[in-house]
């Protein structure tokens, strides 16, 4: 159940956010969440509910989730490649020594908000 | 009214990764070392905390901070055997964050002081997943398996597998009596954490913890250095 403790930092940062950048509510929230962060989705989906239910800026806020998919680099022969949660191993050399680009995110890309304009 | 889109791109848990790079900075300015250790319940994260303690003592010393839901049981093991220990009681979290251990580590420093300790074990709950995302300014993480749970582990949890500097098989003196099929785990391991160095150990009848211990030690030393 790590959703929770996900969904309630991105509700603290981007109810703050939003605070600062004058909103009367936030619309949505576009996340970024690598494949191997091990987010479950439906989880944090029910997080969302409960969670913005709570916070009256982001009551009712869409959520939005880009997927990224896993990339590493290997340090022997330079060469990058996608790969999947299991083989972190290049698949070019056969190294063991790799670098992860991307995958593991878990970051709140962007929101949008409402403002009043007088 | 007026809509717009306003760019963040901030990590979720940045709350707990500032806190983790301020305790990190306050581990080097002491000179400790510090080890995460995760695994799951019952696969002997305690026993492996206090044969490695055995083993270096006369080296490093050491403090415990233990994260449990409740109770304060490892703690009092680990003062029984004559090592300072705090125990942090999470109340139904299911991993330790940033804030917890800043306030363990005051209490030690408080105690026996920080310059007083070269290593500290930080004892997580035991969990195959939600410790993984909280980063709590440790030198390394080790993932601590034990033969009964079984060679499958790494394909059902990857992540944790993956984030562990250092994986240790636990109980191997009672593998005769589990088909544990190392050959699968290691298939496994070799693709999906190929750096990490294994070790199979048991931690209540010694086999293996040389080696474990061995290595720990060059760890340290090279971050001293």
């Amino acid at each position: 159940m790590h959703e929770l403790g996900i969904v309630s930092g991105v509700v603290e940062v981007c109810a703050k956010s939003a605070r600062e950048a004058g909103a009367s509510r936030v619309l949505s929230v576009r996340l970024r969440i690598g494949d191997m962060a091990e987010v479950m989705d439906e989880s944090l989906r029910f997080a969302w509910e409960a969670l913005t239910e709570e916070e009256p800026l982001m009551r009712g806020a869409a959520l939005e989730v880009e997927d990224v998919h896993p990339a590493s680099i290997c340090l022997d022969c330079a060469e990058e490649f996608e790969h999947d949660r299991f083989h972190l191993r290049c698949p070019a050399c056969g190294s063991a020594d790799t670098v992860l680009l991307r995958g593991r995110e878990l970051e709140i890309a962007s929101i949008d908000i409402e403002t009043e304009d007088d | 009214m007026a809509e717009k889109t306003v760019s963040l791109n901030e990590p979720i848990l940045s709350r707990n990764e500032r806190l983790a790079a301020e305790l990190r900075q306050r581990f080097a300015e002491h000179k400790v070392y510090v080890v995460n250790v995760l695994s799951s319940p019952g696969s002997g994260k305690t026993s492996t905390i206090l044969a490695t303690n055995e083993r270096l003592r006369s080296r490093y010393r050491a403090a415990v901070i233990e994260g449990d839901i409740a109770s304060d049981v490892d703690a009092v093991t680990m003062k029984e055997a004559g090592i300072p220990a705090v125990q942090i009681n999470t109340g139904g979290l299911c991993h330790l964050e940033g804030n917890m251990i800043k306030q363990a580590v005051d209490a030690l420093d408080q105690g026996v002081g920080l310059d007083a300790i070269d290593v500290i074990f930080i004892e997580n709950v035991g969990n195959l997943v939600c410790p993984v995302d909280f980063d709590l300014g440790e030198n390394l993480s080790i993932m601590i398996l034990s033969v009964p749970e079984g060679d499958d582990k790494p394909v059902k949890y990857p992540g944790i597998f993956q984030h562990a500097g250092a994986v240790l098989l636990n109980k191997v003196d009672v593998a005769p009596a589990f088909d544990f099929d190392l050959d699968a785990y290691n298939a496994v391991l070799n693709e999906l954490n190929p750096r990490a160095p294994r070790f199979s150990v048991s931690a209540t009848h010694g086999e293996g913890m040389g080696a474990w211990c061995a290595w720990l030690s060059e760890q340290i030393e090279a971050a001293r250095a």
